[in-house]
């Protein structure tokens, strides 16, 4: 680990004038920073200790409807607060199915979603071709093992997937990341905060250098949601693909649907096309709702070693609409 | 914002208070643990919050050792496996790991029964299956699950499904 001079953060305004300059990086459950000094993924000469700040780890009502997440809340006490279990189960579920409860009582809802990619070249100890370690190497997973690599939305410079459950869950939500920036904030969309490695292969997300996130904000309840985690071992494990599923029901027609898919791209991937057919279907048409379903893969374009991935995505994504269709509204 | 290369550290540890100076912020609450206070109960595994070993109690809640820096726990209270029995008398977790044979090679061990007791006073213990999740992030080579889960379970005074 390089050497690195450290500070505790009191005020936001403080944090965010001092993560403006080059090389500063922000702490705050820790459990991606740590091991991305240790295996040099990141080597930030300047650690802003944020996990104290004031005012940033609570769980409000907004105003007429909706929910404000504090971005440094811990995954645990975001997944078991009651009004998140009530009205968003789909967030609930994928925070309890993410990592363990020890680094979910460290780990903070705004640190889950600028965890970077778990492909094995990426971070690997022996440092190995990967455009998101060093730009222009190549990727060595391209025709390597990719077996659990992405089938949407790659190039040719990275076919790595973004490993956060909470994120998939957002995306179906249609939640907001707000942030806090030296030059003013910003509300970004869930679904359009990691990039795709089309146009910087080595960004992972919109952030700017010092851009902090400071909350998630939730639209209206949705108690008619799910999170399906497909998975090698029944716990701790990441995902080889996960579903989110939000839906708004008269009896047993999906009157609107919201569907994310995770572990298939470098972000959460929103099943467009499968939302608007679904629309007017019936839950236990499971024809009507796979054929809904297949519009969205067309795009599908696995690698050499993940092909079953395509499968596995449709049945995630008709499992966790059924699922959703189950809870209680 | 003052950065510094070097710290003076405020820990109440297993009910002591300690004062440590000229810390470098590198340095984890693990490695703190075992090289500068000589409790080596608590076990370095993976060193990637991946194994367990190193659960200890931070303000009363069970995190990874090993992925805090020890500079960021200034001021808060912290238990490791040497603080848990009182006195002589082990932690009803500690026993029943005994009881029901919960170890082999016992490396997991610290960690495993440092998890136990924040689960149980979690509410987490109302079937197998929950104790099985929720114990998921301490990992035993030796493979002694179901003696484990016998253990938690004893521990919380549950019967066996």
């Amino acid at each position: 680990m390089t050497p690195f001079v450290y500070a505790r953060a009191d005020s936001l305004g403080e944090t965010i004038a001092a993560g403006a300059a080059p090389d500063s990086a922000f702490l705050a459950g820790g459990t991606e920073l740590l091991n991305w000094l240790r295996l040099g993924i990141a080597e930030p000469t300047r650690i802003i200790d944020i996990s104290r700040l004031d005012g940033l780890d609570q769980i409000e009502a907004l105003p007429g409807s909706g929910l404000k997440i504090g971005a440094l809340t811990h995954l645990n006490d975001v997944a078991q607060h009651a009004l998140v279990m009530r009205d968003y189960p789909v967030l609930s579920q994928a925070i309890l199915n993410a990592a363990s409860p020890q680094l979910r009582n460290l780990a903070t809802i705004g640190g889950n979603l600028l965890q970077k990619t778990r492909c094995a070249y990426f971070r690997a100890e022996e440092q190995l071709p990967c455009n998101k370690r060093e730009l222009g190497s190549g990727c060595s997973a391209l025709h390597g093992i990719n077996d659990n690599h992405a089938i949407f939305g790659w190039t040719e410079d990275c076919v790595a997937t973004q490993p956060s459950d909470p994120a998939v869950a957002l995306a179906a939500l249609d939640a907001v990341i707000v942030t806090a920036h030296r030059s003013g904030g910003r509300r970004i969309p869930a679904a359009e905060f990691h990039l795709l490695p089309d146009s910087r292969p080595e960004a992972d997300n919109v952030l700017q250098q010092g851009e902090l996130v400071t909350a998630i904000e939730l639209p209206a309840p949705a108690p008619r949601s799910a999170y399906l985690k497909v998975r090698e071992r029944e716990s701790y494990e990441y995902a080889i693909v996960s579903a989110a599923a939000v839906l708004e029901m008269d009896g047993r027609t999906i009157r609107r649907a919201g569907l994310a898919l995770g572990s298939v791209a470098l972000r959460p991937w929103r099943l467009s096309a499968a939302e608007e057919r679904l629309a007017g279907a019936e839950i236990g048409d499971r024809e009507a709702l796979s054929a809904a379903i297949e519009q969205s893969f067309a795009e599908a374009r696995p690698l050499s070693q993940n092909a079953y991935k395509v499968e596995l995505a449709k049945t995630a994504a008709l499992r966790a609409i059924e699922k959703a269709a189950r809870m209680p509204s | 914002m003052n950065f510094h290369d070097r710290h003076l550290l405020r820990l109440r540890m297993n009910g002591e208070d300690h004062t440590l100076s000229d810390l470098d912020p590198r340095v984890t609450l693990l490695d703190l643990l075992r090289e500068r206070l000589h409790l080596t109960g608590t076990k370095k595994g993976c060193n990637f919050g991946e194994c367990g070993a190193c659960t200890v109690h931070l303000d009363g809640r069970r995190v990874n050792a090993c992925m805090i820096f020890a500079v960021s726990a200034d001021g808060r209270e912290v238990t490791t496996i040497e603080g848990l029995a009182n006195g002589d008398a082990l932690h009803p977790v500690q026993q029943a790991f005994i009881d029901h044979d919960g170890f082999q090679c016992g490396f997991c061990t610290p960690g495993q029964v440092m998890s136990a007791a924040a689960l149980i006073e979690e509410g987490h213990t109302g079937s197998d299956a929950e104790i099985r999740e929720w114990m998921s992030g301490n990992l035993c080579r030796c493979s002694a699950y179901p003696q484990i889960v016998e253990a938690v379970r004893a521990a919380a005074g549950r019967a066996a499904q």
